[in-house]
């Protein structure tokens, strides 16, 4: 790396760091090409991009943390007022946890597991030698306690494995304002939380913003930075193609990928349009094979459901994880179940898939029983109730290819089976040579489609889909919904979905089940539930989800 | 706790019933195996016959044997005409002295190997990989011939065989330690290495440390897990090497012994050996199942 | 439930993949040689009289310890046999024996593990613990003791080998098949209707046996250097045999005067060893990048 001279240029203490054309590369490739991007003291930068665009490595190279084997080159780099281009290791050591703290997602890795979250937070204070030794312990508990940790004593001696996700966030916090520095870092800090414990992550790095620290905050979620930025720079590969101040580019964005991605985020607005283009869904046809099946009755109660649930109770050990819960689904309707982790969504998926037995309660199938029966009864009905599950590739045979493993659920003759895999693929919008491809050849929202080809496949009545959507990128969230729904549509099949994402749930279902603690504390029309929510955790829960300023439509 | 020692023992007695069904299942007389290449005589028979209690039934037999054992009674070698347990005592120095040296060669090199080379440029990691891969595949007693050749016969620098005074543990404990040094090594880097693409290393980075204070307070406590895991592979290594080495350079020891017994089928030494060693790995991996829990404190929850 | 987001794994992909392609090219050289020489060493095996002309076993006192040089190229041993000759004919002993035992390890392991993940949870601790008494005798003595019963000898000593080796193979299939029986795949599978059976023959069994050969390739390397230890304790193939181990056994007493009687068989076992574990690497690379 050369030093470019930047000339006369003062070195602007207005900016605590400046970077021009930034460009980064990993063995010849390059992720970062070209950013311009300052933060100025006391301000709060966002850089939101999805997966591949670079917003990460670019936080990182700000604290000459880029990774090894990189190869970082820039106009002009400035940090804390001195050329960062000029930097060795012991300067850019120096800097990290002094002038500049990290904050990355999931403290659960993100701090050294063996290790107590107390050492961690001394060990800024030992290295840049802030607190001498013997005031070290007291002040761990004074940061603890700054960032809302209760019982500081206690916590401090445990590990990250023994806090809950938000206190160990709140630890990463911790150990990254320790040294006092004029700026965080703070990339994806609220990711792998529950929405109301980001929202707390989200107030508390508010509060280190109102007292002066500058924030450079890299999302994929223009909603969760809406509430914070003063400046949002929108990344795609590599490059920023759009920046301005928050208000502007979330109100009247510029750049057609900026529109697009603020359009893809599904909510209540977007209810019955297509997220991917706006234009309104086909509204579901009734399913003809179950409309001749039963009878004509579809109200609730009256044996219309295809899947009916009551005081369904099941236990891992002592504890209840489904705690007397009961549901009905209409054919074609979408039931919702939303909760935070531990809430015992999964397990209820689990039960409606009939891979589990309750241990009190029944699930009946288009009237007939479906839970407490022989497996070799209910083998027959299985392919009346299909699962999409979050991790495609975890569902997926490894050895098999995509042709061989839509085929499987299928019971046709060898010669007709191919046409229907073809059929299949079609319809879910791949084209017909990826049959012969293996699944990890292709990319996350591709791999989902397969797995929504092959639960289609059996012509399923209901579809359970278990956080189907929530490893992907947003734009390609809104692809995989929109299929879903004309699916859903064209089919008339009943869908379960289960999501963490209040937003997604708001956009897709009918009917809602709110579930915490393994017990459903609300249920009823999605519109009714999140406009009018009459459980304190339900208004608590949509309280808490970050929104996007409404925009003219 | 509790668990763990009812699990050794458990095992202990396992490995006791499993000699004792060798030699019963054994082609050919009992008697006949016992006596092996000693002194035959209608007494001596008869005293096999009665110390093993083989004139009673099975089962009796059997817990007669199990209570010998518990009472720390190994048997006589009814070709050396003495007792087993005597025959170990006095045997059981040289060989500790052999291990507990290769033991400490092998971990200090690949620590030290382990810690000078992770995270360095690709072409020390290349030379670090190389060696562990050569030092696993040579087998043990080739190892010991050449530093045999190269330092006693041609450099002269340490004694060809015998027991006598450090010196000559030098070469044998380099025998028995180098292979040690190479598998440890490459699950140590490993370890390091996995450990330093972790988030929390770049969280700790992002604190300042140095990444010599990176590897030293946060990566290779995390490394040690898996060579911990392998503990029981490697004493099993040292003991088996024991006997190779011992031969090859001419030293006394349990190595010897079991040699010998086989070579001249003394089964009530071999089934002593072959239980003692079964005890040994049990108390060693009873210790390092503690220490583990002290390494990751997370099982403990 | 929490959603990954797969931008921060990012820059560890991208310098990993960087890392990749720099193993390859290292792997360039490495795995091509590798395979020349188990193919050299196949040929050794089955057409010995194709390497090496002169009988390993005639013994012409004249040449005594004769240095490598025409007529003998890798020397000649204490009673004049061509070392040449004799390493080359040695691979069909040493090789044997560390194949044979693999085998016999391998198709016990499989059956046992495969036995143990599948069966009831009593029958499963059961065999569990029996692997663990097993694994408790350090794979030497445990040959040893197979040895003490049997007496010495090729099959005996192969048979030692299988015995001590067992364990290992057993365990590792039987955690195979625990984590395939809960893979996702599996349960998908059950939601189609398919039944038990057909789901174990369809997906269970057939991701349980994939990492086989890569473990087997990688044991073999083990078998061989055990069934040459045993060899050079006197208990494997009887003299005048041909066997690597064997060979540096007699060859320990000339090291000052004709090194080249131990360096070749020596170098023979290592290069054989090395081969098989950067083949076996290679396969376990390969396999790797096929499961995620």
């Amino acid at each position: 790396m050369t030093a470019p001279m930047i000339g006369h240029a003062p070195p602007a203490l207005a900016t605590l760091v400046a970077v021009e054309d930034l460009r980064v590369s990993f063995g010849g490739t390059e992720v970062v090409r070209g950013v311009s991007l300052s933060v100025a003291p006391g301000e709060c930068v966002a850089v939101v991009g999805e997966s591949g665009s670079g917003k990460s490595v670019t936080a990182r190279t700000l604290l000459g943390l880029a990774g090894p084997g990189a190869e970082v080159r820039a106009a002009a780099f400035t940090v804390d007022g001195r050329d960062a281009l000029a930097f060795g290791p012991g300067d850019w050591r120096r800097l990290r946890g002094r002038f500049a703290g990290l904050v990355l997602q999931d403290a659960l890795v993100s701090l050294d597991p063996l290790r107590t979250v107390g050492a961690e937070i001394a060990e800024v204070l030992a290295t840049h030698e802030v607190t001498p030794r013997a005031g070290r312990a007291a002040r761990v508990l004074e940061l603890l306690e700054a960032v809302g940790v209760p019982e500081p004593e206690l916590r401090a001696r445990q590990r990250p494995h023994q806090l809950s996700g938000g206190l160990r966030q709140r630890v990463l916090i911790a150990s990254a304002i320790a040294a006092d520095p004029g700026l965080i870092i703070a990339d994806e800090p609220t990711t792998a939380l529950d929405v109301t414990v980001q929202a707390q992550v989200l107030r508390l790095l508010a509060a280190r913003k109102a007292a002066g620290t500058a924030l450079l905050l890299i999302s994929h979620d223009l909603a969760v930075v809406a509430s914070i930025a003063d400046r949002i720079l929108v990344m795609k590969d590599g490059r920023v193609v759009e920046e301005g101040r928050a208000a502007d580019v979330l109100a009247a964005p510029a750049h057609d990928y900026t529109r697009s991605l603020l359009a893809a985020v599904p909510s209540a607005a977007s209810r019955g349009t297509r997220l991917t283009t706006g234009e309104p869904l086909p509204r579901p046809a009734p399913a003809p094979a179950l409309a001749l099946a039963t009878a004509t009755a579809t109200g609730p109660g009256s044996g219309g459901e295809v899947l009916a649930g009551s005081g369904l109770v099941r236990s891992y050990g002592p504890r209840r994880v489904v705690d007397d819960v009961s549901f009905s689904l209409r054919p074609g309707e979408t039931l919702g179940v939303v909760g935070e982790s531990g809430s015992g969504k999964t397990t209820l998926a689990r039960l409606a898939l009939a891979l589990l037995d309750p241990e009190h309660g029944a699930i009946t199938l288009r009237g007939g029983p479906w839970t407490g029966l022989r497996e070799r009864r209910r083998r027959p009905l299985r392919p009346r109730v299909q699962l999409v599950s979050q991790n495609p590739l975890d569902s997926f045979d490894p050895r098999h290819t995509v042709g061989r493993l839509v085929a499987e659920p299928l019971r046709l003759p060898r010669a007709e089976r191919r046409a229907r895999v073809l059929d299949l693929l079609r319809r879910v919008g791949l084209p017909p040579e990826t049959a012969g491809r293996h699944p990890r050849e292709l990319s996350g929202g591709q791999r989902q489609r397969v797995a929504i080809a092959r639960a289609l496949g059996p012509r399923p009545d209901v579809l359970v889909c278990d956080e189907p959507v929530s490893a992907l990128d947003v734009s390609v969230q809104a692809q995989v919904l929109d299929l879903l729904a004309e699916v859903q549509a064209e089919y008339g099949t009943a869908m379960v979905f289960i999501s963490h994402d209040l937003g997604v749930v708001h956009h897709v279902a009918d009917r809602v089940l709110v579930m915490k603690d393994g017990r459903v504390v609300e249920e009823g029309e999605a519109e009714e539930v999140f406009a009018r929510p009459r459980h304190p955790y339900t208004r608590a829960l949509v309280a808490a989800v970050p929104r996007l300023p409404s925009r003219p439509a | 706790m509790i668990k763990r020692l009812a699990t050794g023992a458990g095992v202990l007695w396992a490995a006791a019933t499993a000699a004792y069904l060798a030699l019963l299942l054994a082609p050919g007389d009992t008697v006949d195996i016992l006596v092996g290449e000693g002194p035959d005589t209608p007494e001596i028979r008869a005293g096999i016959i009665a110390e093993w209690g083989l004139d009673r039934p099975a089962p009796v037999q059997y817990l007669s044997y199990l209570w010998r054992l518990l009472h720390g009674d190994l048997g006589r070698s009814y070709q050396l005409q003495r007792g087993v347990g005597e025959i170990l005592a006095t045997q059981v120095g040289p060989t500790a002295q052999l291990t507990l040296a290769a033991a400490g060669t092998g971990v200090l090199l690949a620590g030290a190997i382990a810690v000078v080379t992770a995270g360095r440029g690709r072409w020390w990691r290349g030379v670090a990989a190389a060696a562990e891969l050569v030092s696993v595949s040579v087998p043990p007693f080739l190892i010991g011939i050449v530093l045999l050749s190269v330092f006693s016969f041609t450099l002269g620098w340490f004694p060809v065989s015998g027991a006598e005074g450090a010196r000559a543990l030098v070469l044998p404990a380099l025998a028995l330690g180098l292979p040690l040094a190479g598998v440890l090594g490459q699950v140590l880097r490993g370890g390091l290495e996995r450990a330093l693409e972790q988030p929390f290393a770049v969280t700790a980075r992002a604190r300042g440390l140095t990444e010599r204070a990176l590897v030293v307070r946060h990566a290779l406590r995390h490394a040690l897990i898996p060579a911990v895991t392998l503990a029981g592979w490697f004493t099993g290594t040292l003991l088996g090497g024991a006997v190779i080495t011992e031969v090859l350079f001419g030293r006394p020891g349990l190595g010897q012994v079991a040699m010998q017994a086989v070579t001249g089928r003394d089964l009530p030494v071999v089934m002593a050996v072959v239980l003692l060693s079964a005890v040994v790995y049990v108390t060693i991996s009873t210790l390092l199942d503690l220490a583990y829990r002290v390494i990751d404190p997370r099982i403990r929850g | 439930m929490t959603s990954t987001a797969p931008d921060l794994a990012r820059p560890a992909a991208a310098s990993g993949r960087a890392a990749t392609a720099g193993r390859r090219r290292a792997r360039g050289i490495g795995l091509p040689a590798a395979m020349g020489f188990l193919v050299v060493l196949g040929v050794a095996v089955a057409a010995p009289g194709v390497l090496a002309g002169a009988d390993p076993l005639a013994a012409d006192p004249l040449a005594a310890l004769a240095p490598p040089g025409p007529g003998h190229w890798l020397g000649a041993d204490h009673l004049g046999r061509d070392v040449l000759a004799r390493v080359v004919h040695g691979a069909r002993h040493s090789l044997s024996i560390g194949a044979v035992a693999t085998a016999l390890a391998v198709s016990a392991g499989v059956l046992l593990g495969l036995a143990a993940g599948l069966a009831p949870k009593w029958l499963d601790e059961a065999l569990a613990r029996a692997f663990d008494v097993l694994s408790t005798l350090p794979e030497l003595l445990l040959a040893l003791l197979v040895v003490a019963i049997t007496g010495p000898g090729t099959v005996n000593v192969t048979l030692a080998i299988a015995i001590a080796q067992l364990p290992n193979y057993a365990r590792v299939i039987r955690a195979q098949t625990f984590v395939v029986r809960h893979a996702g795949y599996v349960e998908h599978a059950v939601t189609f209707g398919r039944s038990r059976l057909a789901v174990t023959l369809g997906h269970v069994l057939p991701n349980v046996l994939g990492p086989i050969p890569v473990l087997a390739t990688i044991g073999l390397g083990t078998a061989v250097i055990a069934g040459s230890g045993l060899s050079f304790l006197g208990m494997g193939p009887q003299p005048p045999a041909a066997e690597w181990g064997a060979m540096l056994s007699e060859a320990r007493n000339y090291l000052r005067v004709a090194w080249w009687e131990a360096l070749f068989p020596g170098l023979a076992i290592t290069l054989t060893v090395v081969c098989l574990t950067v083949a076996g690497r290679r396969l376990q690379r390969r396999f790797e990048g096929r499961t995620p």
